[in-house]
């Protein structure tokens, strides 16, 4: 399991570099998105992979997993929420604003 | 030595005394409406105030005692604001503050009309409050952050001219040559605290025996002396100082004579007890002071431009406190702690008589001045009584200092030579007897000359009467020493540690060999006077020499070095840059893995039920299709979908709901947001050259294998330390009072880290409102309005379907948010999900129904929402302060209202309330946004379509 976990954060990782190195905004967005999976999985893994254990405390439970990864990333998620609306408005005004949805500046632009 | 607590007296505070020329600060902005005068009374009366609360602590710091304020602040790192008035810091405290009257009078007329007098005034304050604090600070770190502030005061100080090329550049050099320095002295400082084990000085100072035997000791030394030699402009750092001369002259006179440069000799006097007494702060200290002290003397001799002229002369008298303290013995201290005094009082008084002659003459270039002494009688008689003292004429207070220094010299032998230190000792004292004479010779004296820029004549009494205080000062204690005694011996004794040996302070000490010197050295000084033409013309070249080119280009290089590689890295070129950050990135994380291993691996892989493997084998596929089919927008968006998908399937399986819930709801309005954006972009990215695609995805695969790598490694090693979880779990209950014990983190142990989050969040989408707001004003509105759809539009915008099905799912989809709001304390659910649920619910009624109908029917803004949400979290977490509680801590009870089963109250639940809110504003908001972008550039045709 851990294999498959690491592997998954692994690709998710490379997709999302792959795409924030690109040259219009739309891809880098979508790269951003990609990072925000690969980076949320990271720290909840950093919890270690338990199942069946839900921190939800009851009677019947034999143990539980590490809550304080879980709550992290659960403000994580919604925060990338925020930031990927953010860079979205962003990339639509600057094509909006120029036509163009190039990301570079300058000498850069092709 | 005692210190101790002086709060039950009516004395003034010592941190109230500190931190009154900062509020002293704040008055000349505002005063300086009704004038001058007025912005300078104001900075006055904060100045006099603090002057007062230091005399009246004085009779008791006199009699040996030590008065003592402490306030903590972060105990854990050491730092607390502790504050210490012994003798020495007393002697400090009224030179900064008694001189700082004289210079606020002085300057109040130096300035002039067209100057901006409130930001000079202002400046000078800051100043002064950092330098107080400086000598007050009983605590290294805190020292060391008024350290810096006095540096970065002085550069506000010096560049105040800011018209001025030269005012800039030599306020730019102060700072980076005295920040460089304060930086090399942090260091210093951590390593002696780390060795006595406090950052208090009064710690420090006991433990002194131990630095010095500390293997750590020689690197302590030499970077604490790095930022005392440069702060006091030692040689080789000296060379900003004459460059800091571009400073207005009330500057000059305070800073660069009078206090600024001496912190770095009250450091060395401060921590003399802790650092002296060691071979290696013998030679180190007592040469450079020495050579500072002949260097600077001789290039004074040259310079005809009055201010630099007494700017190296300063460095020469600074080189003389250091050497004196390098001495390493207490009767040398003594004689340093006497030179500061009369240093300060000779050397402030005569910059500001240079600043009156450079006023009424139009000049200070002494080439071009001569024959004052009828013209200007008032400045003469004050200038000439200031120079003779600082070239240590018998009957002035330079005389006693020069005399006690000469007599430590000819007692210290130097490399085992007793004759080397009272000769070259002798020799600066010459020098320094020649260029005073020279001062007052070729200023004052000689025949009236008749092409002064300006008709010289003497100022009015605002502009005289400080420097004849200080010279008072010069005439009285040089008449009289024994009125000196009692600060100077409390102020060395302070410095010294304790004991001091019986030196009383006179003008007769019978016939010394220090005595003799003198003489050698006031005769050669007249000497040299004479031979004042040959003198200039064989020395000219050689004092022009000093460090201040190897700074310039040491500076040169590190700019263009910097603007190389910044203009490498950013051409314009986004990817560029990210590429070389996840370059920098992954080679430090291969460095850390190749460096220093990865543990040991003893964690059990858990076992893999084929279902996953499905879910993992759609994750990856999806993954990598991604790249390959990105350029196809909408299909990308599908396999974020799925990635999100199972990203929260993958939650749920390894026991994480919470995650899951939010991860899920996110995913839907996320890639709502994305679509609605995609309406206006292009459907297609363009095809980049394979090259690059190539080269990206070599550095993609670097990180991708990189960062699985480490949370492989991580996920396969136990605990490093013991974790903090088994807390949460056993508190949760007890403490938070809900069974869900990710939303008792959330909303209880670290709600101010939610209470933070949601804010961003709330910023996040107020930004995003902003943002569009822009896009709908000219001219982007024009481009807005000229968009026409680049696909195929629905026949029917709004299927009757579709709009009565959202219909009917709305109040159960409400049901279902309200629900998972309430049970979020003990059950999986709670405010983010509540608040992403029903923000999906709202959602759909403007995909089916129409922005226009939705927003007839929308009650509350969502701008007030979001606000509403964290004040109510925040009213919540203040809540727990009645309850005597700190902020945010919970408070619940079991209430039973009849016809309903028990049920729990938490005022938990009032903070997931103003999260939930805040959650659903944000959303909206965020979402809304973007449709009104749509709505907007549909064309009016359309429009009423949509509105029927």
């Amino acid at each position: 399991m851990e294999a498959l976990v690491a592997s998954a954060v692994a690709v998710m990782t490379a997709v999302g570099v792959y795409l924030i190195l690109r040259r219009q905004t739309f891809p880098v967005v979508l790269g951003t998105a990609m990072l925000s999976y690969a980076v949320n999985v990271f720290l909840f893994a950093t919890g270690r992979l338990v199942v069946n254990m839900p921190p939800v405390l009851s009677d019947t439970a034999t143990g539980y997993t590490d809550p304080l990864p879980q709550a992290l990333v659960l403000t994580a998620i919604v925060i990338s929420f925020g930031m990927t609306a953010v860079v979205v408005l962003m990339a639509l005004g600057s094509f909006i604003a120029s036509g163009d949805d190039g990301i570079d500046l300058g000498e850069g632009r092709e | 030595m005692g210190a101790r607590n002086d709060r039950k007296s009516l004395r003034m505070n010592l941190a109230l005394i500190v931190i009154l020329p900062f509020l002293g600060a704040l008055l000349p902005g505002v005063l300086i409406r009704s004038g001058r005068s007025a912005a300078a009374l104001g900075a006055g009366l904060a100045t006099a105030l603090a002057f007062a609360g230091v005399l009246a602590h004085l009779p008791q710091v006199l009699a040996g005692e030590a008065v003592a304020t402490r306030i903590d602040w972060l105990p854990a790192l050491g730092l607390s604001a502790s504050f210490r008035l012994d003798g020495l810091a007393a002697l400090f405290a009224l030179l900064i503050l008694g001189i700082g009257l004289l210079i606020l009078l002085y300057a109040r007329f130096y300035l002039a009309r067209s100057d901006p007098a409130g930001r000079f005034f202002t400046y000078l304050m800051l100043f002064q409050g950092a330098m107080l604090g400086i000598v007050l600070s009983d605590n290294i770190l805190l020292l060391l952050i008024f350290w810096e502030l006095t540096s970065l005061s002085s550069f506000l100080l010096i560049g105040y001219w800011s018209h001025k090329p030269e005012a800039r550049a030599g306020a730019l050099m102060a700072l980076v040559v005295t920040a460089t320095g304060g930086l090399a002295m942090i260091a210093g400082m951590l390593i002696l605290g780390g060795i006595a084990g406090s950052y208090e000085i009064s710690a420090i100072v006991e433990a002194g025996a131990a630095i010095r035997g500390s293997s750590q000791y020689p690197l302590a030394l030499a970077l604490i002396l790095l930022g005392a030699f440069t702060k006091s402009a030692q040689f080789p750092f000296h060379f900003w100082l004459p460059r800091a001369m571009a400073a207005p002259t009330p500057v000059s006179a305070y800073l660069h004579s009078a206090t600024m440069v001496k912190a770095g000799v009250f450091l060395l006097a401060r921590l003399w007890p802790v650092l002296s007494g060691t071979p290696e702060w013998f030679y180190a200290v007592t040469t450079v002071g020495l050579v500072t002290m002949l260097w600077g003397a001789t290039v004074a001799l040259f310079r005809t431009d009055l201010k630099a002229l007494l700017a190296y002369s300063t460095v020469s008298h600074l080189g003389l406190i250091v050497m004196l303290l390098g001495f390493g013995t207490k009767a040398a201290a003594l004689a340093a702690v006497f030179h500061i005094i009369n240093h300060a009082s000779f050397k402030a008084a005569l910059f500001m008589g240079a600043g009156i002659i450079d006023h009424e003459t139009g000049t200070r270039d002494i080439d071009l001045l001569g024959g004052l002494r009828r013209l200007m009688p008032i400045t003469f008689g004050l200038a000439t009584l200031a120079a003779l003292s600082m070239a240590g004429v018998p009957l002035l207070n330079g005389f006693l200092s020069k005399e006690m220094m000469l007599e430590a010299a000819a007692h210290t032998p130097y490399l085992g030579n007793v004759w080397l230190l009272p000769g070259l000792a002798t020799l600066g004292a010459l020098i320094s007897a020649g260029y005073s004479f020279r001062l007052i010779s070729l200023t004052f004296l000689g025949p009236e000359r008749n092409d002064y820029p300006k008709p010289p004549h003497d100022p009015g009494p605002g502009l005289w009467l400080s420097p004849a205080v200080l010279v008072a000062v010069v005439v009285t204690v040089g008449l009289w020493p024994a009125l000196a005694q009692p600060l100077v011996s409390a102020a060395a004794a302070a410095a010294v540690g304790g004991d001091l040996p019986e030196v009383a302070l006179k003008i007769w000490h019978g016939v010394t060999p220090a005595l003799a010197m003198s003489g050698i050295a006031l005769a050669g000084g007249a000497l040299l006077l004479t031979q004042q033409r040959r003198l200039q013309r064989a020395g000219g070249a050689l004092a022009r020499l000093d460090a201040g080119a190897i700074y310039t280009a040491l500076i040169t290089t590190a700019e263009s070095g910097a603007r190389r590689l910044s203009e490498a890295l950013h051409d314009g070129a986004m990817a560029r840059a990210l590429a070389a950050l996840v370059l920098v990135a992954v080679a430090a994380g291969g460095w850390a893995f190749a460096s220093a291993g990865i543990g040991l691996q003893t964690r059990p892989m858990l076992a893999v039920n084929p279902v996953v493997g499905v879910g993992w084998l759609a994750l990856i596929v999806a993954s990598l299709c991604l790249p390959l089919f990105h350029r196809d927008r909408l299909l990308a968006l599908v396999l974020i979908g799925i990635i999100g998908l199972m990203v929260s399937v993958g939650f749920v399986y390894l026991s994480a709901p919470d995650l899951a819930l939010t991860q899920i709801t996110v995913e839907v309005v996320t890639v709502v947001l994305m679509l609605l954006a995609l309406n206006f972009l292009p459907k297609l990215s363009v095809a980049e050259p394979a090259p690059r695609r190539a080269r990206d995805a070599v550095i993609a695969a670097g990180a991708g294998l990189g960062i699985g790598a480490l949370i492989y490694a991580l996920m396969r090693r136990d605990f490093a330390a013991p974790t903090i979880s088994g807390y949460h779990l056993e508190n949760a209950y007890t403490g938070g009072g809900g069974t869900n014990v990710v939303n008792v983190i959330l909303v209880d142990f670290r709600g101010y880290d939610t209470f933070g989050e949601i804010i961003v969040l709330g910023i996040a989408a107020l930004v995003i409102y902003a943002l569009a707001d822009v896009l709908l004003r000219r001219p982007n509105l024009r481009r807005l309005m000229a968009w026409s759809p680049d696909q195929p539009r629905a026949g029917d915008a709004h299927p009757v379907m579709l709009v009565v099905a959202t219909r009917l799912v709305l109040p159960v989809a409400l049901m279902v948010g309200v629900y998972i709001f309430l049970r979020g304390h003990n059950a999986p659910g709670g405010g983010f999900v509540a608040g992403l649920v029903v923000s999906i619910a709202l959602v759909m009624q403007y995909m089916a129904s129409g922005l226009a109908w939705a927003e007839a029917r929308q009650r509350f803004e969502y701008h007030s929402l979001i606000g509403a949400g964290v004040l109510i979290a925040g009213l919540t977490g203040l809540g727990a302060w009645f309850a005597g509680r700190p902020f945010l801590t919970s408070v619940f009870g079991y209430v039973h209202l009849p016809p309903l089963e028990k049920f729990e109250l938490a005022s938990a639940m009032g903070f997931d309330l103003g999260v939930f809110l805040t959650v659903v504003g944000a959303v909206m908001l965020a979402l809304a946004s973007l449709s009104r972008l749509s709505w907007r550039a549909m064309t009016d045709e359309r429009r009423r379509g949509e509105g029927s």
